[in-house]
């Protein structure tokens, strides 16, 4: 890994242990902020309204980026639409921390990600499994994060991916160093990464989860589940008391081991976001498919 | 000075090499690179304790504050009742090491934007005193107490050291401003070690928490733990 790499995986580094939030304004990222977010996430509409409205999801307006940079001081990560470079050249522009190329917009190519090697500024990306992680990581993500499923504020394919992706990086451990082309092969993932994470088991840049978190106990099973940290969407702002409940998932980050103090702040929260049931849900509804 | 703790070979034990059952250090694990530091302590032969809550603290010689988001950190200090055990464990000779925002914890003043701070090193601190990530930034910068070669710096939207009280020793600079300083058995860095291979800050600050040891047995008369 290249020293300069260091500097874009060590931004993920300080991130870890925390929860990130998604905000569409400026009173939004104060409310994380003082909530104890480690970072927030500017986007132009929360998942759930995505998926409620429909239309084309593109970055924010780089007049509401600019207002929530200047809001708060903790790092903000903005997300662009896959492949499409060029907002990321303006995200980077403006002096954001992080890039998410992310599944809940609009991709705006069906074939290729962003060359994230060409721009200073890191990139977070989604990923199902572990080959879409080391394609994305061969593109020059410096932190990978599950996809999920955005907006649905159900956990369960948070976990599938999560499990997946542990499971996977388990099996490539076993392999004898004769058999990792063809595991390179199977993952579609560059023979290079594919032999550093068999030696290493473990991913080369940090491993956040997204996608459906609702509740504390929800993001304290991600993180014992190997999460380093937890993205959260719609499930603060589309949530009764989205102050409390901020406060509540920051503490459940930390303390995910500990079932007394997940007690605690599990109390007095109101509602949480109303959930999809994602087995029943049309495969064109789905946000996790888009990008590979 | 050597990588090896010298105090820990002053002890009771005999043999006085390095001891495999040395000093009790702690890692403060709210949140940021805490496990980062943890495996630097590993490599040193010191199997750290994660802080979440004050009683975790009892009986350790030494704390590192890590680096990532000081706001955050800080809201757990305060709503979680750590702030005064933190403090009270550096009055009581407790060693403490803070990188980056573990050194905005520790300062006596934190500005851009203001904040409350434990106040246990006499230093004021600018948070992202070089601005937002895309100034982040590697370097190398001497440093005299450590020796050969210069210490590798990697500065994460890193904080600046903009005033130093009379008792603080500036044992590195970067960029004509402090970026390790020393008061007491208190260390900061603004920049990140953990991210390196170079153990060399750990190591002197295991000196400091094997001095914090022996000078706390010395006063409740031969006892390890505080």
């Amino acid at each position: 890994m290249s020293t300069e790499f260091r500097l874009k995986t060590g931004l993920a580094d300080m991130l870890k242990g925390g929860a990130i939030m998604d905000v569409t304004n400026a009173e939004q990222a104060r409310i994380a902020e003082d909530a104890g977010a480690v970072s927030v996430m500017a986007l132009e509409r929360v998942p759930a309204d995505i998926r409620r409205d429909g239309g084309v999801a593109r970055m924010s307006s780089p007049e509401k980026i600019r207002e929530i940079i200047e809001s708060v001081s903790i790092p903000v990560m903005a997300k662009v639409r896959i492949g499409h470079f060029v907002e990321a050249q303006i995200l980077q522009e403006m002096g954001v921390d992080f890039v998410d190329e992310s599944e809940v917009l609009t991709p705006a190519d069906e074939e290729n990600h962003i060359d994230k090697h060409a721009f200073e500024v890191p990139f977070v990306c989604g990923c199902r499994n572990l080959g879409e992680a080391l394609r994305r990581i061969g593109e020059g993500a410096a932190l990978i994060r599950t996809k999920g499923e955005a907006g649905s504020g159900n956990i369960v394919e948070a976990v599938r991916h999560l499990r997946q992706i542990g499971n996977e990086l388990r099996r490539l451990t076993i392999l004898t160093d004769d058999e990792l082309m063809s595991a390179s092969k199977e993952l579609r993932a560059p023979y290079e990464i594919v032999r550093m994470v068999a030696r290493d088991g473990r991913l080369p840049v940090p491993n956040f989860a997204a996608g459906g978190v609702a509740t504390p106990a929800d993001a304290a099973l991600c993180m014992q589940l190997g999460a380093e940290s937890v993205f959260v969407g719609s499930g603060i702002f589309k949530s009764t008391d989205p102050e409390q409940r901020a406060k509540a998932i920051v503490k459940a980050v930390t303390h995910y081991r500990d079932p007394a103090m997940l007690v605690e702040v599990s109390m007095g929260l109101g509602e949480p976001m109303r959930g999809l049931d994602i087995a029943t849900m049309p495969e064109e509804e789905l946000l996790q498919t888009r990008g590979n | 000075m050597g990588a090896i703790p010298e105090a820990t070979t002053a002890g009771p034990r005999p043999g006085s090499v390095p001891s495999p059952a040395p000093l009790r250090i702690g890692v403060l694990a709210l949140q940021g690179s805490f496990a980062l530091h943890a495996a630097v302590l590993r490599r040193l032969g010191i199997e750290a304790v994660e802080v979440r809550r004050a009683a975790a603290l009892e009986g350790l010689d030494g704390l590192i504050i890590p680096g990532g988001e000081s706001s955050t950190m800080l809201k757990f200090l305060v709503e979680e009742n750590l702030f005064d055990p933190l403090v009270a464990f550096h009055r009581d000779g407790g060693a403490l090491y803070g990188t980056c925002a573990g050194a905005i914890l520790l300062a006596r003043t934190v500005e851009n934007p203001a904040q409350e701070s434990l106040g246990v090193l006499d230093i004021e601190i600018q948070r992202n005193g070089y601005g937002r990530q895309l100034e982040s930034h590697l370097g190398t910068c001497p440093c005299p107490a450590l020796g050969e070669p210069d210490l590798p710096l990697v500065m994460i939207r890193g904080p600046v050291i903009s005033d130093t009280g009379p008792r603080v020793e500036v044992l590195a600079e970067w960029r004509g401003q402090p970026a390790f300083v020393r008061e007491g058995k208190v260390l900061a860095t603004t920049f990140h070690p953990e991210l390196t291979d170079d153990t060399r800050i750990h190591a002197y600050f295991l000196e400091l928490a094997g001095e914090a040891r022996e000078a706390t047995a010395g006063k409740t008369g031969g006892t390890i733990s505080r």
